[in-house]
């Protein structure tokens, strides 16, 4: 019985918890949310760049593309995130006088991100019929207006739902941010949790952050199953249409402005 | 419908292969402004080719291409294409786009058209097909016969020269076929000039000015559409038209 009750004591004190709660909450939450949401968004618009060339004509740029990808998709995120902060943080702080690791932070989970992003963006854009991009030359767009506007938006439509999980992924690494040395301002969940933990000598504010994690992350688990199935059911007999009646409300915004998320991360930052 | 001036397109002896496969083996096509002209021959000989050659989808290696009696292989070939509709077997309407905007898109970001404007034109062009009523539907939820009078109605709203139709019935459930074809006539005794590529004999000989029978990327026989079905001189056509008559 004083075993079990340990154990409750370990992970579940409603005290431990409930004093750390308020600052996971008010200072946790916002930077854990800024580093997520920022490098989801540029990850995005330099995954869609690394899509482009990965698909370009040209094979020194498929190459660079590439290359890019191979290395930032086969990295541990902890050795970027340290080789990216504290290599380049003594030259930021010259440059800027900042010492704030959140910049380079981001530019870290920024450039594993878009390996992956811009790998699920070319598959996309691959997997839209050849005719469609037949039918917009035909009516007289250019190669680039074509994939503008008929193309990219249909391929990025398709990866939706692998485009959260990639934002799940990133909500996820952010934690490992504290590796570059936090402010107390500047802590995200994990890291409150963690400090807390040590200080008291109580796993509980850890399990608080931890639930925490999961509130962001197992809804947009769902939203991704949610997306999924209404694609697919709101298939009707060709696979082009497919999408047109799927997700309208949600597909359509991120459609119609590929970098939609951009107000999110204004507000972050 | 508008009135066609111009139109007059000439393919001069083109040629063109894929690797060591000859596609088009020296192809001469004279459509006179306000005809129109139906490609027939089996699969694999070459037409579906030779239009997107025509219209610079394809470039061609050799021969010239000509509309009003200007070369047009100098010209940009983007540009070239708002001149020349086309109508594709699989629709190929844009599934991410409204009915309306499918029509309106060329002419607002080509045409550099309002967007109000480009959007009364494009119910304009879909009244023409009977599709008004859908202007704000998804390609998806439309039948293919509808599809395909919308890929018509947006490629008439750029009010092109010349009209080519890449087997535009061929996809389509039989009950639909109809419609499509009924429009294509319409379309033709209007004073469009047509190149359409097509397996409905029926279409091909009641509809078009002259009949073009392509076998293995060569034009075998050509001529208007009574001596083609009913006075064939080549055994090949001979050969064709027994197949499938």
């Amino acid at each position: 019985m004083d075993a079990l009750e340990q154990l409750r004591k370990t992970f579940f004190d409603w005290q431990a918890m409930a004093d750390v709660i308020p600052q996971i909450l008010t200072v946790g939450l916002p930077n854990t949310l800024i580093l997520a949401i920022s490098s989801a968004v540029l990850g995005c618009i330099f995954g869609l760049v690394l899509a482009v060339l990965g698909l370009s004509h040209n094979p020194l740029l498929r190459w660079m593309a590439r290359i890019y990808t191979d290395i930032f998709r086969g990295l541990p995120a902890i050795l970027t995130i340290l080789l990216i902060g504290l290599g380049f943080g003594p030259v930021v702080r010259i440059l800027t006088g900042s010492t704030n690791p959140f910049p380079l932070g981001i530019l870290a989970l920024t450039l594993m991100g878009a390996a992956y992003i811009g790998e699920i963006f070319r598959s996309g854009i691959q997997s839209v019929d050849k005719g469609q991009l037949e039918a917009s030359r035909a009516l007289g767009f250019s190669y680039t207006s074509s994939m503008i506007l008929v193309i990219i938006p249909q391929g990025i439509r398709r990866v939706l739902p692998a485009l959260v999980n990639q934002l799940i992924s990133l909500i996820k690494d952010s934690s490992l941010i504290y590796l570059l040395g936090l402010l107390g301002s500047q802590r995200e969940i994990f890291r409150i949790g963690n400090d807390a933990a040590a200080n008291t000598g109580n796993l509980s504010p850890l399990v608080a952050a931890g639930i925490l994690y999961l509130v962001l992350t197992i809804p947009l688990t769902h939203l991704v199953n949610f997306m999924d199935n209404r694609m697919r059911s709101g298939r009707p007999d060709k696979g082009g249409g497919s999408a047109a009646t799927g997700p309208s409300g949600l597909a359509g915004q991120a459609v119609v402005e590929p970098v939609g998320p951009a107000s999110l991360a204004g507000k972050g930052n | 419908m508008t009135e066609f001036s111009s139109g007059t397109l000439t393919g001069t002896n083109l040629h063109l292969s894929f690797g060591s496969l000859h596609v088009l083996r020296g192809i001469d096509l004279h459509v006179e402004h306000g005809t129109t002209a139906s490609l027939i021959g089996p699969s694999g000989s070459g037409k579906s080719t030779l239009l997107r050659v025509l219209n610079r989808l394809i470039e061609p290696d050799t021969g010239d291409i000509a509309l009003d009696g200007k070369s047009v292989l100098t010209e940009n070939p983007d540009r070239l294409r708002q001149r020349i509709g086309m109508v594709f077997q699989q629709f190929n309407l844009f599934p991410h786009k409204t009915v309306a905007d499918n029509v309106s898109l060329a002419l607002h970001k080509l045409r550099k058209m309002p967007k109000d404007q480009a959007r009364a034109k494009a119910l304009e062009h879909l009244d023409m097909v009977g599709l008004k009523h859908k202007a704000d539907a998804r390609p998806g939820n439309l039948s293919g016969g509808q599809q395909q009078r919308v890929a018509i109605a947006r490629a008439l709203a750029m009010e092109p020269e010349v009209m080519f139709f890449d087997e535009a019935t061929s996809a389509l459930d039989p009950e639909l076929v109809k419609g499509v074809l009924a429009l294509m006539a319409d379309l033709a005794t209007s004073g469009m000039t047509m190149v359409v590529v097509t397996h409905e004999m029926g279409f091909s000989r009641n509809v078009s000015d002259s009949v073009t029978f392509m076998d293995g990327g060569v034009v075998v026989e050509t001529g208007p559409p009574e001596q083609i079905f009913t006075d064939p001189q080549t055994p090949r056509l001979r050969g064709f038209l027994s197949d499938i008559l």
